[in-house]
């Protein structure tokens, strides 16, 4: 590796504009003209809309236009629409309803927008939003996704009866529960994995300007996927076809999958631009981020575990309810099914999975990915039921999990996956030297004696990451591919411009992207710029999200600077008279191998500009495209163990350490990948013990600020010791795994592996709250 | 936030007079009105900033007597060096209110006037026997504080101190709520010539309140193992999605231990 390259601690080159307050963000975006939006959304989590009167509203100071859904749909805009096609068991397809981006006739959860105001002023908006009057009759509400399937529960859309979205299954269900039946021993329990709120530093916006002149529409939108709402606006919502939309995802604060979907908004506010005929700013406050982002998580499994006297696992089965809120956001489907329980294998031979999953419609905002995805609920099921049955069969829970490790690849799963590469053994047995799992027992002994209680915890995750091989992921019902594509310019001058379809919202990717063209090229890297998040500049893309820009961005990157170099190679020997094959590059210079004989890179570029002496038939210019298709997901897979202190006096748990043993395959930049791992351990420690999204009976959000919604602080948490031991990823070009959504994945089932250890038994909800902890200590088990 | 007007008084006989236009209301550090304005949940139609009335900053101490300008802000109580000699239970109070930003512009008056059921202070001048003084009277700590967000206070009555005898002994232990960091449960003990003194704040249901559980435990021995096997009832303590009532119930006694032990520190 040079200074600069493959493998080097570069400090992030975005970072200064950061830092400095000099990111530019949609709210930063200035358009001449531009006015300013406001919602009016629903204050019920059901109800009719009876009357809706904008008059009061129209005659406010500053009103520009007051708009209702019912003009949104007499102008053909479409509903929005889950992009992932899942059929029942039964083969019917999964059962949608509609969503409109203003509600119609009905409202079905407390944030659903309604009406927009069109002002001046975003003061002027909010005042008239508060003088539109909205007639509702309410209906009976139900929040909670168990409930909702319960008889007599409220009906919230007529195409899906009973509230069930799909009933749908995988693997082998006779030869589970044969297995089942055969085994020794046979673990069960209940688990709930909380909802969450992703909680971006920036708020969701969009400003949307329709050109008249030019009749064309420019959207600027905190995306993670400009080029996929583009292509969803066109193509499903009817705003604009895709030769006359523009979107633009400038600096984006943080997604962690919330950014990924198209939000009612960002079409309302195009929409109401051609209508206005001015371009329409809106953005999120905290609350309404609270009240419509997309949640995460909200899973009630039950799940059997069986083993044979060797302690083998001879089957698992897992009944899951998942709560997709009041509407089918567009991945929803896909998280709760082939991004979890295609992960129910974990690192474990298992001969016999079965996987059931029912999802649900409530009345509460929609539920979609959040970093890890299905992922981190597929991993606690699986975690905390190791760790029980470690305890029930009175063996170690390394033990357990070594005996049951897969050590053989390819390993084809019964959930789909084909493992293609791990050392599973290697994590655990790292993870358990750096947190001296030996010596726990005397720091056990040494807490009592000042009256604390000590438990330790560990968790053996997989996940599947790249996202994915396209005809893969059609064959499952995707809408769309999961490619990625980039385009390499080289300048005449020799500086390069990599144009990638990921999107970069925290991730550093104008960093890492740089470091490969350094490694290939020996440009420096302020002469490489990365430009991503417009399509009007970068030809296609589909975004960034699932810890794929690395594994599938960056090789498109490098299938493009294989055809650069090549070109290069041929136009550098055409000018050293030398063979092609002999031709390296080397340190910015294009040699001849074994001589001394060469050509700067920046002359050779503006040799390919000039084109006054090219080989005969070459075009002039050096400026390449590439899309890749990843022909696996990738799996990164680690071990975290968690030691934590609780106070039986307060409940308050502390964690003493965190250790985080993780194979991302190679590695371009060890600072960036530890940043990663530590935020998303930081997520992971805040859904065990911080973390909760809590709706009241009516359906009102009672976590819709930070008075109540509990955010990991830095006091909250230790100094993780991290490390990696990297099994290079077979296939793609650079041995990348993916490393954005393990933290986040592997750690919550050690931190309430730890607590229960503690507790002595396994009695207790995340989020582990100091409250919870002190009644779960009172309680005891309950069996 | 709705617009307002705003109005900067140069003396409390001129707040007082301010305070007369529309509906208007006092500014003293603005850390829970302004957040409350910002999201439209109060709308005063003005606001007279008492901030810049030199005579409502800074601390006195005369021997063990103590005098704290309404407008003092917490940062100031906790590092005022004379009141940490006397009274160190209070500055230690003070320097755990919010964050630091909250310490530069919050004040103890405008604390106490707003009376938020998990402020710090109201326990501090309930277990201190305080008096808050106001341009119109003085009140004693027991007759001021009358429920959540409510206190002896008239409409236009502004509180222009708090006073209080230092106690030979006082110590005060919060649990903060872990989102809001707001106090979940907070205890202050003081040990003083008139007795024992334990209020609690945080924990009920209609704001803070003396337990007289504590109190009489720690009459008899004003030590932390006092309180072993003591127990307060829950029935008028608040429950919401953070701490059963229950729970609260058994934070009082553990922070009554840590505040006594503190106080014997």
């Amino acid at each position: 590796m040079g200074i600069e390259g493959i493998g080097a601690r570069v400090a992030r080159k975005e970072d200064k504009r950061f830092i400095t307050g000099a990111g530019r963000y949609v709210d930063d975006m200035v358009v001449p003209g531009m006015k300013h939006a406001a919602f009016v959304r629903s204050p019920h989590a059901h109800a009719d809309i009876k009357k809706i009167d904008t008059k009061k509203a129209e005659a406010m100071p500053g009103v520009i236009g007051v708009l209702t859904g019912r003009q949104l749909k007499a102008d053909g805009i479409g509903n929005l629409i889950c992009g992932w096609m899942i059929h029942s068991k039964d083969g019917s397809p999964m059962k949608m309803g509609a969503w409109s981006p203003l509600a119609v006739d009905r409202v079905r959860y407390v944030g659903d927008a309604v009406v927009v105001v069109v002002a001046d002023t975003k003061g002027q908006a909010r005042d008239a939003a508060e003088a539109v009057e909205i007639t509702y009759k309410e209906r009976k509400s139900v929040a909670d996704a168990v409930d909702a399937l319960g008889k007599g529960a409220p009906q919230l859309h007529p195409e899906a009866d009973g509230n069930l979205i799909f009933d749908w299954g995988i693997g082998d269900a006779a030869a589970t529960d044969a297995a089942l039946k055969s085994a020794a021993h046979v673990t069960r329990l209940n688990i709930v994995n909380n909802r969450l709120v992703p909680n971006a530093m920036e708020p969701r916006a969009a400003l949307g300007h329709y050109d008249k002149a030019e009749d064309h529409y420019t959207c600027w939108t905190t995306s993670q996927n400009p080029h996929v709402a583009r292509l969803v606006m066109s193509a499903f919502y009817n705003v604009a076809p895709e030769n006359k939309l523009r979107v633009i995802a400038p600096d984006v604060g943080g997604g962690f999958g919330s950014k990924i979907y198209i939000y009612p908004e960002e079409i309302v506010c195009l929409w109401a631009s051609k209508r206005t005929g001015v371009p329409v700013k809106w953005v999120a406050d905290r609350t309404e981020s609270f009240l419509t982002d997309a949640h995460g998580r909200d899973h009630h499994t039950t799940v059997e575990m069986g083993f044979d006297k060797n302690n083998k696992i001879v089957g698992l089965k897992v009944d899951t309810i998942a709560n997709l809120g009041a509407y089918m956001s567009l991945f929803s489907s896909a998280t709760p099914t082939y991004l979890y329980a295609t992960l129910l294998s974990g690192q474990y031979n298992i001969p016999a999975i079965y996987g059931n999953v029912r999802t649900v419609y409530t009345n509460t905002a929609p539920v979609d990915a959040y970093r890890g995805a299905g992922r981190p609920e597929a991993t606690f099921v699986l975690e905390r039921t190791m760790e029980i049955a470690a305890r029930e069969l009175g063996v170690s829970p390394a033990e357990l999990r070594r005996t049951n490790f897969i050590t053989q690849f390819p390993h084809q799963t019964p959930v789909i996956m084909c493992y293609d590469a791990g050392n599973y053994g290697a994590s655990l047995d790292a993870a358990m030297k750096q947190a001296d799992y030996a010596g726990f027992a005397k720091r056990k002994t040494a807490a009592a004696k000042k009256g604390k209680l000590r438990g330790i915890g560990m968790s053996c995750y997989i996940e599947a990451c790249g996202i994915a091989p396209s005809a893969a992921v059609g064959s499952l019902g995707a809408g769309v591919g999961l490619w990625e594509s980039a385009e390499v310019r080289v300048n005449a001058v020799g500086t390069i411009e990599v144009l990638t379809g990921s999107h970069s919202h925290g991730q550093g990717h104008e960093t890492t992207f740089a470091q490969l063209v350094n490694s290939r090229f020996g440009v420096p890297l302020d002469s490489v710029s990365i430009v991503h998040g417009d399509t009007d500049k970068v030809q296609m893309g589909m975004g960034t999200y699932g810890s794929r820009s690395g594994a599938v961005g960056m090789s498109a990157i490098v299938k493009a600077l294989d055809k650069v170099e090549a070109k290069a190679k041929k136009i550098a020997a055409h000018l050293l008279e030398a063979d092609e094959g002999d031709i390296v590059i080397e340190n910015g210079q294009l040699k001849v191998a074994g001589t001394d004989k060469n050509v700067p890179w920046f002359q050779m570029a503006l040799a390919a500009y000039t084109a006054h002496n090219l080989p005969q038939g070459m075009e002039p210019g050096l400026k390449e495209t590439a899309f890749y298709d990843p022909s696996n997901f990738t799996f990164p897979a680690g071990c975290y163990i968690c030691e934590v202190e609780i106070d039986p006096d307060t409940g308050k748990t502390d964690i003493i350490q965190f250790v985080a043993a993780d194979d991302f395959g190679n590695i371009i930049n060890p600072m960036i990948v530890e940043g990663q791992v530590h935020g998303g351990i930081a997520q992971g420690v805040g859904q065990a013990l911080l973390e909760g999204a809590v709706y009241d009976a009516s359906g009102q959000l009672l976590t819709a600020s930070y008075m109540d919604y509990t955010m990991p602080r830095a006091d909250d948490l230790p100094s993780f010791q991290v490390s990696t031991s990297n099994t290079p990823c077979p296939s793609n070009p650079l041995g990348i795994k993916g490393c954005g959504e393990a933290g986040a994945i592997g750690s919550p089932p050690a931190v309430i592996n730890a607590i229960t250890d503690a507790l002595g038994h396994d009695n207790l909800t995340m989020p582990a709250t100091p409250g919870k902890v002190w009644a779960a200590l009172r309680a005891g088990a309950k069996h | 936030m709705y617009s307002v007007n705003y109005h900067r008084a140069t003396s409390v006989a001129d707040a007082a007079k301010k305070i007369k236009s529309g509906d208007a209301k006092y500014l003293s550090g603005g850390m829970t009105l302004i957040p409350a304005m910002k999201t439209r949940l109060a709308a005063p139609s003005d606001l007279v900033d008492l901030n810049h009335i030199a005579d409502l900053k800074g601390i006195k101490v005369s021997g063990k007597s103590i005098t704290i300008g309404a407008a003092t802000t917490h940062f100031d109580v906790a590092n005022d060096e004379k009141l940490k000699k006397v009274c160190p239970a209070l500055s230690h109070l003070a320097s755990h209110i919010g964050d630091p930003a909250v310490r530069h512009r919050g004040t103890i008056g405008g604390s106490v006037a707003n009376n938020d059921p998990a402020a710090d202070y109201p326990s501090a001048l309930l277990a201190l026997g305080a008096t808050v003084v106001t341009n119109k009277r003085q009140i004693a700590a027991d007759k001021f504080f009358k429920g959540l967000f409510e206190t002896a206070l008239k409409d236009d009555e502004i509180v222009t101190a708090v006073t209080f005898t230092a106690p030979a002994k006082s110590g005060y232990a919060k649990f903060p709520n872990p989102a809001s960091r707001y106090a979940m449960t907070g205890v202050f003990v003081t040990k003083g010539k008139d007795g024992v003194r334990a209020a609690v704040t945080g924990a009920g249901d209609d704001g803070v309140f003396r337990s007289k559980e504590i109190e009489a435990a720690l009459t008899k021995k004003f030590e932390a193992s006092a309180l072993e096997g003591v127990t307060v009832p829950s029935g008028s303590l608040m429950g919401d999605i953070h701490a059963t009532p229950e729970y609260r119930a058994n934070l009082v006694v553990v922070m009554a231990k840590r505040a006594v032990a503190a106080a014997n520190a």
